[in-house]
């Protein structure tokens, strides 16, 4: 039987395992180029600002980028206190191991829900059960349950690294505990608290799944109460790929793009506030 | 700066709402469970559960549900963007851990985020337009919205979470272990293989079980791209998965109806499978941290 040299072994492999990570880096590189090469095409000022017409294939997609991010600033005021106070009570309020693990094993499973049972839970909950019709705050509310497990995970660690000597300090001076969350704990975690927040809001933006069954697509509209149906970027987008002629497609290639940009530009944003943070606490 | 101070009884105050919001995530997962069960059970009135999971006929019109279809398709799917992202993802973590220069990390780190975080429903468009093309004119089929294109787009989607977990275990294997390795004379090879890759295999193993946990309920990306016909799927033929179904025809399915039920029923056989790899993973990675250290 025959072997190999392992030095031969060892170039060959290196070789693979160099192929396998370029292999990587060319398909997201062929996915972004393809969606901004085909979304370019119908991008205009009237594209982001304009009214649809003629079933959202001509015309603009305003209505879905208001509904959008209105019905994801709902997800965040639901979600940014419960998830910022879920994770002052485990760092701060309590030493009770089992009761932690306990949390985090939930927070784990309700992050692992395949979004489509949030979907059902959002039909089952507040169409049939409270008897709502589509509104921007049911699916506001869906999104938020969503990404609570976000929110509370990253304040969580945010929370956990502000130093124990300043907290320390803090109390030395006669500060009790609620004062030293108000004045230095929270201030020191906000950067890594609003990092969560972004990213959250990244994740909230492009979900589809989750709010299907509570937004709408016709009439395009522009919500003012919480209990008025919203149009959404991602619903749009779905319906449009789902019953396909060319000029749909071009359309929705355009909205994938505005997507992928709020998306880039969020994490870009986060990216900045996390080394802004890293800065901080190195000095 | 003016004079803050709380009166002394609201630290319990503020500590009991606070507590409060902690149960939350368990709070939602509570009214997850009632609701499924509440609108799936009634189910099992008409139709026998061993019946519902192992039959194949799925018929609104005579009300015969049988669920086979959709749980071996999503299986089938699974598999599929196993052996798709499986070698490459573990390769690709094995290089960013072991061997890639600096320059080369900090371009692909970026690159995988970036993956990670492109909306569902994009991929799906771009699986819609290309991939599809591309088996069809590969296979040369009929069609080429097959369970194949579905398992190449939850591949590329799944890669992100692979590497990242992989890599991370592969980082945590001690220094120790390596140079002793290298001291005996390997190459980088016989360390990754018989050092690294076995010291790292919990993590590692706990990363790809979360990544299934994420391509069994993945749904936009494959709703667009495998034909979301009721039969026994193969990879190479259209074919429909859990997720596929319940967004399908949930829109149509009168609320109360069986149709209704037998639906939820579906969702509650999703949730289960993944609660149950959701649970094994953080219990492998659990354990497996506590033997690195």
């Amino acid at each position: 039987m025959f072997t190999i040299n392992p030095r031969v072994m060892d170039k060959i492999v290196k070789l693979i395992l160099w192929i396998s990570a370029l292999l990587i880096i060319l398909i997201l590189f062929s996915i972004i180029f393809y969606i901004f090469l085909r979304g370019w095409n119908v991008m205009s000022i009237e594209f982001i600002f304009g009214w649809p017409r003629e079933d959202w294939e001509q015309g603009g997609i305003f209505p879905a980028i208001f509904g959008t991010f209105y019905m994801v600033f709902i997800s965040l005021i639901f979600a940014m206190p419960i998830g910022v106070g879920a994770s002052v009570f485990l760092v701060e309020f309590t030493r009770n191991e089992k009761l932690i693990n306990m949390i985090s094993t939930l927070v784990d499973s309700l992050n692992a829900i395949p979004s489509i049972v949030f979907g059902l839970l959002g039909l089952a909950l507040f169409v049939s059960y409270l008897k709502m019709a589509p509104s921007v705050l049911a699916a506001g509310l869906i999104l938020g349950f969503m990404i609570l497990p976000t929110v509370m995970r990253t304040s969580e660690v945010a929370i956990r690294s502000v130093p124990i000597s300043e907290k320390e300090g803090s109390y030395a001076l006669g500060a009790t505990r609620l004062q030293t969350i108000r004045f230095v704990v929270l201030p020191r975690a906000l950067p890594g608290i609003v990092t969560g927040a972004i990213l959250a809001l990244g994740r909230a933006i492009g979900e589809t799944a989750p709010i299907i069954f509570l937004v709408i697509m016709t009439p395009a509209m522009i919500p003012i109460s919480p209990l008025d149906p919203n149009n959404a970027l991602t619903y749009v987008l779905y319906m449009l790929a789902a019953e396909q002629t060319p000029r749909r497609i071009e359309v929705a290639f355009g909205i994938s793009l505005v997507l992928i940009s709020i998306v880039l530009f969020l994490n870009y944003t986060a990216r900045f506030i996390n080394n802004y943070l890293s800065r901080n606490i190195n000095r | 700066m003016e004079k803050f101070t709380f009166p002394s009884n609201i630290e319990d105050i503020v500590r009991a709402v606070l507590f409060i919001f902690a149960l939350s995530a368990g709070f939602i997962l509570f009214l997850i469970v009632v609701f499924m069960f509440k609108e799936g059970l009634p189910l099992f009135s008409r139709i026998g559960i061993i019946e519902f999971v192992t039959g194949t006929e799925w018929n609104t019109i005579d009300d015969v549900y049988g669920a086979l279809p959709f749980i071996a398709g999503t299986i089938l799917i699974t598999i599929g963007a196993l052996i798709i992202a499986v070698p490459l993802g573990v390769s690709c973590a094995l290089f960013l851990a072991e061997i890639a220069p600096g320059w080369a990390k900090k371009i692909t780190r970026p690159a995988i985020e970036l993956l990670a975080g492109i909306p569902s429903v994009v991929y799906g468009l771009f699986a819609l337009v290309v991939i599809v093309n591309f088996i069809q004119i590969t296979f040369d089929k009929p069609t080429g919205e097959t369970i194949l294109s579905g398992s190449i787009i939850l591949a590329i989607m799944i890669l992100p979470i692979i590497i990242s977990i992989s890599q991370d275990s592969i980082e945590s294997v001690p220094r120790a272990f390596k140079e002793g390795s290298y001291a005996l004379g390997s190459t980088d090879w016989q360390t990754i293989k018989n050092i690294i890759l076995p010291t790292a295999m919990p993590g590692i193993l706990a990363g790809i079980i979360l990544a299934m946990g994420r391509a069994i309920g993945e749904t936009m990306a494959v709703v667009l791209v495998i034909g979301n016909v009721v039969r026994l799927p193969s990879f190479l033929e259209p074919g429909i998965v859990l997720t596929s179904v319940i967004l399908l025809e949930m829109g149509e399915a009168v609320i109360g109806s069986l149709h209704y039920n037998a639906l939820f029923c579906l969702a509650i056989i999703l949730f289960i499978i993944v609660f149950i790899l959701s649970i094994l993973s953080n219990y492998i990675l659990s354990r497996s941290k506590i033997q690195i250290r």
